[in-house]
């Protein structure tokens, strides 16, 4: 049962004071801050169900981000949906979408897939840049009059935010819930020997695709609200390769495989880079400092800050995930 | 058309480089896109400091370049060597990130160009021009020694033979770490030449060496894997589609039929058009 689960319990303790700190008195920059480390985590652990559990690299993984906020963005802007009915839909379509192109691409193995993702996101990329009714490369505004169904724009934001941390707080029980059960344990199996899972009556393909599609979900409805707070949405800021690639960062930095080490990893990576970027001397080097951060753990401690944690105190395996 | 033909040489050595490092070493390099970067400015630092015709500047660049990527191999690649292939792409990924961070911060993402000109060729009513052919001479050359050092040389039959089987090559008293580094030296120095070979045709940033590695993949998986010289006919092949579809749409839709080449490709024949013959 999740509920016996000590980190379950963590996880809505973290979660109610997201929603707690920035309401005392109304303070908008640290409600700022947070959103940006709530989506951090919300890409981070749903990355973590690809890198993590099932051991396929998703270099592309921002795709879904980018495309939950166009979806969102447009139905909300054009067509004038409620949010909360946008940001689902956003959720389902990359879903399926996802679940699409995984039944293509995750027949390939190891390296060649991890490559194929970077195709799809260049040419999901390059698509958009074409695209007509989502603006081209200029890309969309958000109209002010998405905000009145919610009391004006001041109110929208807040509940927007409250609504960002339940994505958090559900992506992170996800990835709890499924290293639980009998479909994770089946995860593992294919991380450690795809040909032995299979030979054991694992449904790789499956499993796969399903993963894949469901790492989808989460981020696709976080890009969605994500994007009706910045209000304005380009294909460069949607899918831009960096972010992609600093949630591999953040995943290898916190340990790969858990969920608190998807959590810390994303927390400590946004610390850093506030910190890096308020150093004026610092910040031209924020990309040098996250690529030698990365080298040095991928080098010395592959299992990242958790790891290294379970090798000092290893009866903490059983209470941190 | 033609024009087409002479850029994708140039894809081609790019992609003849990353084909080695990987068929020799099972490594997916990462780093490949920074180094091309890399190739670009150290052509536009040389030029800038003497002036003269780029092409022969060319080969100082191709030595920096065989210096920096040995260097690199053993700093980041060395380590990974036979452990998951998540560590390595990783690994190359995160040297990737300190090049470009280095290079943003001292060139800033404004763009710089070569401003060199050969004097074009006319034929009929079409002209070429005279760097894009220099350019695709080149390339070919370097292309041309380097299968003659593959094949004829004894570290080039080394390399050949840790490809192969890197455990029997070892019994027969090859030293694998040697061959490993100069491998990826190699490797770095085709992605350095073919930068700087492309800083003499196109306008570039430090970010463009991420459009030529892309470009570098798909032309990789186009040959296959761990393929050299398919990969350069490969890459002509590219650019020769480049140059055909240009006139018919707009060049912004190139990157999306680019890509979907490449994944249908991965996904069709993984070991590339080029796979049945050669296996």
């Amino acid at each position: 049962m999740i509920l016996r689960r000590p980190s379950f319990w963590l996880i809505l303790i973290v979660s109610a004071s997201f929603i707690y700190l920035p309401l005392r008195g109304q303070n908008v920059p640290l409600r700022e801050d947070l959103i940006l480390v709530a989506v951090a985590i919300i890409l981070a652990s749903n990355l973590n169900l690809m890198i993590g559990y099932t051991g396929y690299v998703n270099f592309g993984h921002i795709v879904f981000y980018g495309l939950g906020g166009y979806i969102g963005l447009y139905l909300t802007t054009v067509r004038g949906w409620n949010l909360v009915l946008a940001a689902l839909t956003a959720g389902v379509a990359v879903s399926f979408l996802a679940l699409l192109f995984g039944l293509g691409i995750l027949r390939l193995r190891g390296a060649y897939f991890a490559l194929a993702t970077i195709g799809v996101l260049q040419a999901v990329q390059a698509f958009v840049m074409n695209f007509d009714p989502w603006g081209r490369s200029t890309g969309m505004y958000l109209s002010f009059t998405s905000y009145q169904p919610w009391g004006g724009a001041t109110r929208a934001l807040w509940i927007d935010y409250y609504l960002i941390i339940g994505i958090m707080a559900l992506s992170l029980i996800l990835s709890l819930g499924i290293k639980i059960s009998k479909f994770g344990l089946g995860l593992f199996a294919i991380r450690e020997n795809e040909d032995a899972a299979a030979v054991l009556g694992v449904n790789t393909t499956l499993f796969k695709a399903i993963i894949y599609s469901v790492s989808a979900f989460l981020p696709a409805v976080a890009g969605a609200l994500m994007f009706f707070k910045n209000g304005m949405i380009d294909p460069f800021v949607a899918f831009e390769f960096m972010l992609s690639l600093e949630g591999i960062v953040m995943l290898m930095l916190g340990g790969q495989g858990s969920v608190t080490g998807a959590a810390l990893g994303a927390g400590m990576y946004e610390w850093l880079r506030s910190f890096l970027l308020t150093s004026p001397k610092l910040s031209d080097f924020q990309l040098v400092i996250a690529g030698g951060l990365l080298l040095v753990v991928v080098l010395f401690a592959p299992g990242g800050l958790i790891g290294w944690v379970y090798r000092l105190v290893p009866r903490s395996r059983g209470v941190i995930e | 058309m033609i024009d087409g033909l002479l850029v994708g040489s140039v894809y081609g050595l790019a992609a003849m480089g990353l084909s080695l490092i990987w068929g020799v070493m099972n490594v997916i390099n990462l780093t490949h896109g920074a180094m091309i970067a890399l190739g670009m400015f150290g052509m536009y630092l040389l030029f800038s400091a003497i002036s003269t015709n780029p092409y022969i500047l060319l080969l100082p660049v191709i030595g920096a370049g065989l210096i920096l990527g040995i260097v690199v191999y053993w700093v980041a690649i060395h380590w990974v060597i036979g452990r998951p292939m998540l560590m390595s792409l990783l690994s190359t990924f995160a040297v990737n990130m300190m090049i470009i961070g280095i290079g943003t911060a001292v060139w800033s993402t404004s763009p710089y160009n070569v401003n060199f000109n050969l004097a074009g060729i006319t034929v009929g009513s079409y002209t070429f021009t005279g760097n894009h052919i220099a350019a695709a001479t080149a390339a070919v050359i370097i292309a041309l020694s380097l299968e003659t050092f593959l094949q004829r040389t004894r570290l080039g039959k080394a390399i050949r033979a840790v490809s192969d089987n890197r455990e029997a090559a070892e019994l027969m008293g090859i030293s694998s770490t040697v061959v490993l580094a100069v491998a990826f030296g190699i490797g770095i120095a085709l992605a350095v030449a073919s930068g700087a070979l492309v800083s003499t045709l196109f306008p570039f940033t430090i970010l463009s060496g991420a459009v030529y590695q892309l470009k570098s993949f798909v032309v990789t998986v186009l040959a296959g894997l761990g393929k050299p010289l398919g990969a350069l006919v490969a890459g002509v092949l590219l650019g020769l589609l480049e140059g055909v579809v240009t006139p018919f749409i707009a060049a912004s839709w190139i990157p999306l039929i680019e890509f979907t080449l490449f994944v249908v490709v991965l996904v069709a024949f993984p070991r590339g058009i080029f796979g049945k013959v050669a296996a």
